[in-house]
């Protein structure tokens, strides 16, 4: 694929997963919208252009494995897995039901391609140097990918994760930290700042890209330089927007954890048609 | 029609009126002050309230501090990160310095609901109980939470505090309330079985004595909101008195109120008794109403337990 249509294939599926989202969230009545609006489009383009995975086989031994740390994004994976044939899209719609393989946290036994259980902040970095680790044992030539939030960063085990991957050297772990500035209770400068995130990540030893995190482009690019870096781990600096695509949730701390109501998809599904 | 209240919404109201009177109140909360009903104070005295971030560790040491130098700090999270998170800042900090730090943690147990296992606290109260110097209090309905939340502003070492999301029906009339740290509660007498209860399971366990009487069968029920001291007292006499026990908790049966009444018991007054609870399992995704039929944590539940208990008498 030449690279325009890549970027352009990539965009289109990542409407896509936007449209399952606001569909399953409306269909559980809970969950997390913005959050996971704004990262679905890296989770897009790392099942769809970057890790080695195959939905066939999602057990595969010398598998790219990824952590959405921010596993309240769930919605984000749960329809990028589904968009990627991992299960059946129908089965969206029992996201957090009784009884669904869907819980409202990411659960590494009850879904096809979802390579560690999270829900609790600050773990996730933790367990992606741990997966880090492994491929360089297995040298299997395995990556790991992880996605943060900037709200998360605020707990100190992200640091003391930091700090371990630098010292190792995991080169190939490659973590989005998903910067689009709120948490539940506002902006993440007022209720306590993580910033500057750029100086930060640099001065605990990882290489920093800063990009737009909703530009394929930008997404693509990054995936490859991230490839070219030795003897580092790799941070994108991703900036977004929270609830990115449907108008009213943009930059809205207030569509955190709140589900569309059925009026609300419709129009949300009218501007991401 | 039943007037409901969450038992979080009476803390949020409550610390407001204390906060008023008592000006060394100061509360920290870790982005969930919406939640937790936290934001009220927040807003009502914003000097003396803060927010910490996502970061519970660091915001339980801080609260030791601020006790250490005098203050009385509430502190609010989800149950599941303030007590797990945080748990040996809590013990190391806190504790082991007999700090008086109240930890009022809310969406505690599986009534969380859609969240998921992550999410539902089944073990806070064990962890929180096995601390030396710990108060565990698990209030029935929003009016004993503000008198719990009243006594634990004047406690001279730490609280915790257990409170759940969802409202809960007012159990009873004002005059016959007596909260205290310590203290059991006998809602209804009976000789042939003693329904022991904390938190939302209180008023399951009151609907299941409404059932055992259909069947002939007088089950005391006790409101046993101190899980830590416990009414020993009280169980005592209801040991004498009823010779056999269920217990009924939205927690594990590991560690919580079944294990609380089940050690004294075994030292004391050994007799049989049955748990109703969470056995031995996380929680997962779904309603309220459908995870509480799912986990057993019903009347009927509990019903079954005590004429199964009776038998062994
Ligand atoms: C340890 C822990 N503390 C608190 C929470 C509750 N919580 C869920 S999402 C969230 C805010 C997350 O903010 P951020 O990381 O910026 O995510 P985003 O805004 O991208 O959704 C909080 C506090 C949690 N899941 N885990």
């Amino acid at each position: 694929m030449q690279r325009e249509e890549k970027i352009s294939y990539l965009e289109k599926q990542a409407k896509e997963c936007r449209r399952s989202i606001i569909e399953m969230l409306t269909e559980s009545k809970s969950g997390h919208p913005g959050g996971s609006l704004s990262s679905v489009d890296m989770l897009t383009a790392l099942y769809f252009a970057e890790m080695n995975i195959d939905p066939q086989n999602p057990q595969k031994e010398d598998r790219d494995r990824f952590v959405l740390s921010k596993g309240h994004a769930a919605p984000a994976l749960y329809a990028v897995l589904a968009q990627k044939g991992f299960f059946p899209k129908e089965q969206c719609h029992t996201l957090r039901k009784m009884g669904s393989p869907l819980q409202g946290h990411p659960d590494m036994h009850k879904v096809p391609g979802v390579d560690i259980s999270t829900g609790s902040l600050g773990q996730g970095l933790s367990a992606a140097c741990g997966m880090a680790l492994a491929a360089r044992l297995a040298q299997n030539g395995a990556r790991v990918y992880a996605v943060l939030g900037d709200g998360e960063s605020q707990e100190g085990q992200v640091w003391e994760a930091a700090m371990f991957a630098a010292h190792y050297q995991l080169d190939n772990l490659v973590v989005f930290l998903d910067h689009n500035h709120l948490q539940i209770d506002g902006n993440i400068s007022d209720v306590l700042s993580p910033e500057p995130l750029d100086a930060k990540w640099n001065a605990f030893g990882w290489y920093v890209l800063p990009i737009n995190g909703h530009d394929m482009g930008q997404i693509l690019d990054a995936f490859e330089k991230a490839r070219t870096i030795k003897g580092q781990p790799v941070m994108i600096l991703a900036e977004t927007v929270k609830g990115k695509g449907v108008s009213f949730m943009e930059n809205q701390a207030s569509w955190h954890g709140v589900a569309p109501k059925v009026e609300e998809r419709d129009q949300a599904l009218q501007e991401l048609a | 029609m039943v007037e409901k209240q969450a038992t979080r919404d009476a803390y949020g109201k409550t610390l407001v009126e204390i906060g008023r009177e008592n000006t060394n109140i100061v509360v920290l909360d870790a982005d969930l002050s919406k939640s937790t009903k936290t934001a009220g104070f927040a807003k009502a005295y914003p000097e003396r309230f803060f927010n910490c971030g996502i970061a519970e560790q660091n915001m339980l040491g801080v609260a030791a501090g601020l006790a250490a130098a005098g203050k009385k700090p509430f502190v609010s999270s989800f149950a599941v990160f303030a007590t797990g998170r945080a748990f040996e800042q809590i013990r190391n900090g806190i504790c082991y310095a007999n700090l008086p730090v109240v930890i009022a943690a809310t969406h505690a147990g599986i009534s969380v609901g859609e969240d998921g296992g992550t999410h539902q606290s089944i073990e806070d109260m064990a962890i929180m109980r096995s601390l030396p110097n710990m108060t565990v209090i698990c209030p029935a309905d929003g009016p004993e939470t503000a008198q719990a939340v009243r006594a634990a502003a004047q406690a001279k070492g730490p609280v915790y505090l257990r409170m759940g999301r969802s409202g809960l029906p007012v159990l009873y009339e004002e005059q016959d309330r007596h909260f205290q740290i310590g203290k059991g509660h006998l809602l209804k007498e009976g000789a042939d079985v003693a329904l022991i209860a904390c938190g939302l399971m209180v008023e399951k366990a009151l609907a299941a004595a409404a059932l055992l009487a259909e069947k002939g069968i007088q089950a005391a029920v006790c409101n046993m909101a101190s899980i830590k001291p416990l009414d020993e007292e009280l169980l005592g006499q209801l040991a004498e008195y009823c010779g056999a026990f269920v217990t009924c908790e939205e927690h594990s049966v590991i560690g919580g109120l079944g294990s609380a009444v089940s050690e004294y018991l075994s030292k004391n007054n050994p007799c049989p008794v049955a748990m109703v609870g969470v056995q031995d399992q996380f929680g997962q995704s779904g309603s309220p109403a459908d995870l509480m039929e799912y986990y057993g944590l019903t009347a009927e539940k509990i019903v079954g337990a005590a004429q199964a208990v009776m038998r062994k008498k």
